[in-house]
């Protein structure tokens, strides 16, 4: 079987969760990967361990990705696929159900094992349930939790890039901006360590006293969705199921309290951190380790602690 | 113009969802059901858009079991004009949704399909997407902010990492992320007015869509819990921890 692989790329590198779908997909078959619009990350994506070819389209209607186009390419290349994978990120999410529409299949979204070509585990109801479901579809439509896959190494690869010809597409969608927040951060759906904070941290003022923390521990900086909804913070450092899904080696949550919705965005990280005022803070069942305390003492002695 | 607006009737999001013990999914039997929060966000959307002017009529429609009505009442009380309870005797996968409700497209010509982006049930972020791909229309997902211009709509996405803002040509599909709005609680008047409003009932079968399932629930499980861990008495004690006992930093 061969498996194509929708790949995400920023600044011609391929992102991080993108290489956890190859390493998903190798599971399955030849990895075959799609880059849409950038050459230079094309190139990168030839280095990926497990990519036997890399397919790379440079028609500028793709430019940015638009769903349309996109999704009118992936049903083109299809024929000779088996699967077609992408991560579950903003683009995946956007692009493939389309595609599967078009291919008369129900996708798979959120895939986090794969138990054989046909079935797939993938969490319901906000993680508080792993449903396993058999695909009868002729081709299986996916995304996969990149916290789920190890990435595929960056380098080792050596696959060729083809270039591929234009697919006429209706222009109705057209692409006026992007605004991307400034940080020198690791992003947060792909950092080693994440240090989030709650509602306890009381206002967007306090919230930046997280910084040299997260600085020295070389984390990317979470929200739960009380701190969101409080206007600390924006709405894309949210973690939990209405935000970004997270599993990091190292989580650490301070003046969190650990309501079901946040849970399910972070329980799966290797380590979990809790520090709060609240004994009985639900945030306490899922820490490995536990501080009862102010965070507002307990962040500097932490930041002392490390040195 | 008319904006059409599929709602979902699901478990309440406060409601701990628990797991049938025979693994064949989540008990819903006497559990607080609720419009699926997204939904929410979209029907009042369109409800702020004719209030703007930018809308005529909004149709909210269901698909399901006949308790759906509910829900279309709640989306009638929050300004829908009248909905449509297209019924089905178990919760279809998207892809039938979508077939679904490109069957009523055709019939109700809206301007905008406006959908939660995902149901808090299944998780599954992908029939408004699915839609668009059926009408071969343009689509807006995960949308934070929507502004009519004439012929086209403005949509600004909610992106990894930061927002994108597209144009699309109208008639359009748009799914509805957290950001774009605060939904609005019913008035008491309201929700007497909504019980006046039109309401029809269709069966899914007379819409002639394949509705049949394409994947089959093999098992649903509870996730591994977590082993309880320790409370530690300082920060000193965490770090030495995490050093020596976890090994993370």
């Amino acid at each position: 079987m061969t498996v194509l692989v929708l790949l995400d790329h920023e600044e011609g590198q391929i992102r991080q969760a993108s290489r956890s779908a190859v390493q998903a997909a190798a599971t399955l078959g030849t990895v075959h990967a799609l880059v849409v619009g950038d050459e230079a990350a094309a190139g990168a994506a030839a280095k990926i361990a497990g990519v036997e070819k890399v397919l790379l389209a440079t028609d500028p209607a793709l430019a940015h990705e638009l769903a349309e186009p996109v999704a009118t390419l992936l049903v083109s290349l299809a024929g000779d696929y088996s699967h077609i994978v992408a991560a579950a990120t903003a683009t995946g999410k956007n692009i493939l159900p389309r595609a599967a529409a078009l291919l008369d299949v129900q996708p798979i979204p959120d895939v986090v094992e794969i138990v054989d070509a046909d079935t797939f585990v993938r969490p319901i109801y906000a993680g508080n349930a792993l449903a396993t479901v058999r695909s009868s579809d002729g081709k299986k439509v996916l995304t996969v939790r990149a916290a789920n896959f190890d990435p595929a190494p960056a380098d080792g690869g050596t696959a060729d890039v083809a270039t591929l010809a234009p697919v006429a597409s209706p222009a109705t969608s057209q692409f006026i901006a992007v605004e991307l927040s400034q940080s020198e951060r690791p992003e947060l759906d792909s950092a080693r360590v994440v240090v989030s904070g709650g509602r306890g941290m009381q206002n967007a003022e306090n919230f930046r006293l997280l910084e040299p923390l997260a600085d020295r521990l070389g984390a990317a900086i979470g929200a739960s969705r009380a701190a969101v909804d409080s206007g600390f913070v924006a709405n894309e450092l949210q973690v939990g199921q209405t935000g970004k899904i997270v599993a990091p080696e190292l989580y650490v949550a301070l003046g969190i309290s650990g309501a079901i919705q946040h849970l399910a965005g972070m329980k799966d990280s290797k380590v979990i951190v809790a520090i709060n005022k609240d004994p009985e803070a639900p945030i306490f069942q899922v820490a490995d380790y536990g501080i009862v305390g102010d965070l507002f003492t307990v962040l500097p002695e932490l930041e002392s602690a490390l040195g | 113009m008319k904006i059409l607006v599929p709602v979902k009737r699901v478990i309440d999001y406060n409601v701990k969802v628990r797991v049938k013990a025979d693994g064949s999914g989540v008990e819903t039997a006497g559990v607080k059901m609720s419009m699926n929060p997204f939904d929410e966000i979209a029907v009042e959307e369109a409800v702020r858009l004719k209030e703007k002017g930018a809308a005529t009529e909004i149709v909210a429609v269901s698909i399901g079991v006949q308790q759906a009505q509910d829900t279309l009442r709640t989306a009638m009380a929050m300004g829908a004009d009248r909905a449509i309870l297209v019924l089905t005797e178990e919760s279809p996968e998207p892809l039938a949704v979508a077939k679904i409700l490109r069957a009523l497209v055709e019939r109700e010509q809206p301007g905008i399909v406006l959908l939660g982006k995902q149901a808090i049930d299944d998780d599954m972020n992908a029939t408004g997407q699915m839609l668009a791909g059926l009408l071969d229309r343009p689509q807006g997902t995960f949308a934070s902010k929507v502004e009519i211009e004439g012929e086209s709509v403005r949509v600004t996405r909610e992106i990894d990492g930061g927002l994108e803002t597209v144009s699309l040509q109208l008639p359009a599909i748009i799914t509805a992320d957290l950001r774009l709005n605060e939904p609005r609680y019913a008035s008491l008047p309201n929700i007497m007015k909504a019980r006046k409003k039109p309401l029809e009932t269709i069966a899914a079968g007379d819409l002639g869509v394949d509705v049949a399932p394409r994947l089959t629930v093999v098992k649903v499980a509870e996730p591994p819990a977590r082993k309880a861990g320790v409370m530690v008495g300082s920060a000193a004690e965490l770090v030495e921890k995490l050093r020596s006992e976890a090994k993370v930093i």
